[in-house]
């Protein structure tokens, strides 16, 4: 076994590289202030990787996940605000890029809802007490 | 031959669904009844022929019968054994033929055990289970045969998708299956209250053992599936609100809400209509869930599912099920007798409490899966995600689980929140004091982990309060049941708030000999070494982590797998009492300076999160067998009902 270990080590490394091309370095790398980092992971969670299943670019495996989070990092460090790189992100990549959506147009329904729904299942509840005994 | 008997099987057995559906229609509609007789035989050939053919298929498996279609395309001959054998239903036909199956036998179960209800409501539940088998079977046979042949047979088989080659799709799938049939059950018995008018104490009693089975297999499977996608994926996370996720939490939710009203319905003959309402809500749900995962019809990480036909079969299903119950409900709801009268404050308005949050959340959840369909039809192709359900959802479960403080300390029926005033006052104090100690650790953690952390150890006293004043010895098995539920939920969202508000990242390079820092520990990538596995190859890194003089190897691999191509990362876990250390290994950094990527995330008490979900299953068991025993020991009476 450990005489083709490195016959296999050799194998399996192009597969692994395939495609994926040069990854940014920022791509699988934190920035070096932790508050800029946080403002960057938590963008990157809101944020769907295109190439994905339904996964986040701060959840992926994917070459495109790893240019997202570089792009988004180099933002962050440049001093932009996220609410700016999502706006670019969505320019780019069309609002199916934002797990968010934004509080107006389509997705403004989506934001009222909860609160309609709330207030009436509580009034739809409000006849089960109203009787006295 | 095995492949054929097992069709045959199932053709028989959808025509004993049929005489079953038949039987209990005519006996309804007032006939002479010659087929009632018939009725429970057929419910229990039924079950019989649909083990017998899921036998058959997993038989197939095991033998890897190549020239079965099915396992051609999902098996391979050096595929492990274990996995061959779940791969029977790590497909769509084999998954649909599980449902098909556990649906006939809970029928047979049924139609063998059921003693307490009315003989007509009885056959009306069978008949109604038997209708809903019958589109299934339709389904099975007409759009999914699992038995199906291939000619010429190949040599080897196409192989599973490795993120399924795991244990755990050998329990992940089943479970939530019976779950969803359970609820199926619950939907019979519901229609068939309906319609025999007998929406009662006794009814709700038959039905609860369902709704709590159901609801256990369930919580068991979310709970298997987090932790499963938590380790399998890579990446740290154990709840990404993907629509396959959402079908299995929104059933979930519905039957929470149910087994709560039902509860109601067994000891006070309250919430009656609402009752019948969420049973038919929670397979509804099941239906949906079903559909979503089958038809592919939302992108996800399942999207192995993904065949549109076959989601509009499904959709017709659930379609024409759902609106015949809500018809049914219709014109037959003005029958059901308003129940017990209850004030606001009691035991009732707790679990009234109960249910309006649980069904927000619900709807909030469903109409969030659905949303981008809608959009998309109407020409916008938008994305609802992690950031949209958890503002969304969060508050409303803060609220459930304030609720969750107080209602069970209530007494039935009228009570006064002054009567509970000491208890009110303590929680209040470890509110604050839990979320002052916590914003104290930690000052720039966000409101919803210090609040989440707050409840949760308010709720880790409030859940065991019931039991005051009660000998130990002589209180009933249900009530250890619920005060071990309750206290589940304290322990889970207190890993929950952890994890999200308190996890530590690194996310590095390192060449052997380099180490990395993390939350304290020191991580040391000792050795690369690849690795010869069964059907793939991995580089395995070898760590050495430390903390305060303690030393623990990780292993993390990252697997490249030949059938079918793919590559996945295998983390390792470092599991601390108080959290764990997860670390995976990736590709090779680009500078080509053999140095490999890693990822380390220290992950505190992010195992209280399945521990709770264990110990909820864990009460719903007890509270199972505690009812169970004492209706064998005693037939419970009801001052509700006529003797």
């Amino acid at each position: 076994m450990r005489a083709f270990a490195p016959i296999l080590l050799a194998l399996s490394v192009p597969v692994f590289a395939q495609g994926s091309g040069p990854t940014p370095p920022l791509a699988n790398r934190q920035l070096a202030d932790p508050a800029q980092e946080a403002q960057a992971m938590r963008l990157m969670h809101s944020l769907r990787c295109i190439q994905c299943q339904g996964q986040s670019i701060a959840d992926s495996d994917a070459a495109m996940a790893g240019t997202m989070r570089a792009e988004v990092r180099q933002q962050i460090a440049a001093g932009q605000k996220p609410q700016a790189i999502r706006s670019w992100m969505i320019d780019r990549y069309g609002e199916w890029v934002s797990f968010e959506p934004d509080m107006k147009g389509v997705g403004l329904l989506l934001w009222v809802a909860p609160f309609f729904i709330f207030v009436a299942s509580i009034w739809l509840a409000r006849g089960l007490f109203r009787r006295r005994t | 031959m095995i492949a054929e008997a097992g069709l045959a099987a199932l053709w028989l057995a959808a025509a004993m669904a049929l005489l079953q559906f038949v039987g209990g229609l005519t006996l309804l509609r007032g006939g002479a009844g010659q087929l009632v007789p018939l009725i429970k035989p057929a419910a229990y050939v039924q079950g019989g022929l649909c083990a017998f053919a899921f036998f058959a298929l997993m038989w197939l498996f095991y033998v890897t019968d190549l020239s079965v279609l099915l396992v051609a395309s999902n098996s391979h001959i050096d595929k492990p054994m274990i996995f061959k054998l779940a791969g029977t239903w790590g497909n769509h036909e084999g998954s649909m033929l599980l449902w098909v199956a556990v649906l006939s036998v809970s029928g047979a179960a049924i139609a063998f055990f059921e003693k307490r209800i009315d003989a007509k409501t009885l056959y009306a539940t069978l008949a109604v289970q038997g209708f809903i088998a019958l589109g299934f079977f339709a389904f099975l046979l007409f759009a999914s045969n699992p038995f199906e042949r291939l000619v010429p047979a190949p040599l080897e088989g196409a192989g599973l998708n490795p993120l399924l080659q795991d244990v755990g799709l050998a329990f992940h799938p089943p479970t939530l299956y019976m779950g969803y049939v359970g609820l199926s059950i619950a939907f019979s018995f519901a229609v068939g209250a309906l319609l025999t008018n007998q929406v009662g104490p006794a009814f709700a009693r038959a039905m609860r053992p369902w709704v709590l089975t159901a609801w256990i297999f369930l919580t068991i499977g979310i709970a298997a599936g987090s932790y499963w996608a938590y380790y399998e994926l890579g990446w740290g996370g154990w709840w990404f609100w993907d629509p396959v996720e959402n079908a299995s939490l929104m059933p979930w939710l519905a039957a929470t809400a149910l087994l709560h009203s039902v509860s109601v319905l067994a000891t006070r003959n309250a919430l009656r209509a609402w009752t019948i309402m969420l049973a038919l809500v929670a397979f509804a749900m099941s239906m949906a869930g079903t559909f979503l995962v089958r038809s592919g019809i939302l992108t996800s990480v399942h999207a192995f599912a993904v065949d549109p036909e076959r989601g509009a079969f499904i959709l017709a299903l659930m379609l024409i099920y759902t609106s015949i119950a809500f018809v049914i409900f219709a014109l037959r709801i003005g029958t059901v007798k308003q129940g017990e009268p209850f004030q606001l404050v009691s035991r009732e308005g707790g679990i009234v409490a109960n249910n309006i949050f649980l069904s927000v959340i619900l709807a909030i959840v469903l109409i969030g899966t659905l949303y981008p369909l809608a959009a998309e039809a109407m020409g916008d192709k938008i994305s609802v995600g992690p950031p949209y359900f958890n503002k969304a959802t969060v508050p409303v479960m803060l609220l459930l689980m304030v609720a969750l403080l107080i209602g069970p300390m209530l007494r039935w029926r009228r009570d006064a929140l002054m009567r509970i005033k000491y208890w009110l006052i303590g929680a209040a104090a470890i509110l604050v004091c839990g979320g002052l100690a916590a914003w104290k650790m930690a000052p720039d953690t966000r409101l919803f982990p210090l609040l989440g952390i707050a409840l949760s150890l308010a709720l880790a006293v409030a859940a065991w309060l019931p039991l005051r004043g009660r000998k130990l010895l002589r209180t009933p098995l249900p009530i250890f049941g619920m005060v071990i539920a309750h206290f589940g939920i304290a322990v889970s969202v207190f890993g929950m708030a952890e994890e999200s508000g308190f996890s530590k990242e690194t996310l590095t390079a390192l060449a052997p000999g380099e180490s990395a820092e993390i939350a304290g520990w020191k991580v040391k990538l000792d050795d690369v070494k690849p690795v010869l596995g069964d059907n793939w190859v991995a580089v395995e890194g070898e760590m050495v982590a430390s903390k305060n003089g303690d030393t623990f190897i990780l292993r993390p691999q990252s697997r490249q797998f030949f059938k079918p191509e793919m590559q996945t990362s295998e983390a390792a876990l470092l599991t601390r009492w108080n959290g764990q250390l997860y670390a995976v290994i990736a590709q090779p950094d680009q500078e080509g300076d053999g140095r490999w990527q890693v990822r380390l995330w220290w992950k505190p008490y992010v195992t209280f999160i399945w521990y709770g979900g264990i110990l909820i299953a864990l009460g719903g068991t007890i509270s199972l067998f505690g009812r169970m025993f004492r209706r064998a020991k005693k037939p419970a009476i009801n001052k509700w009902e006529r003797a």
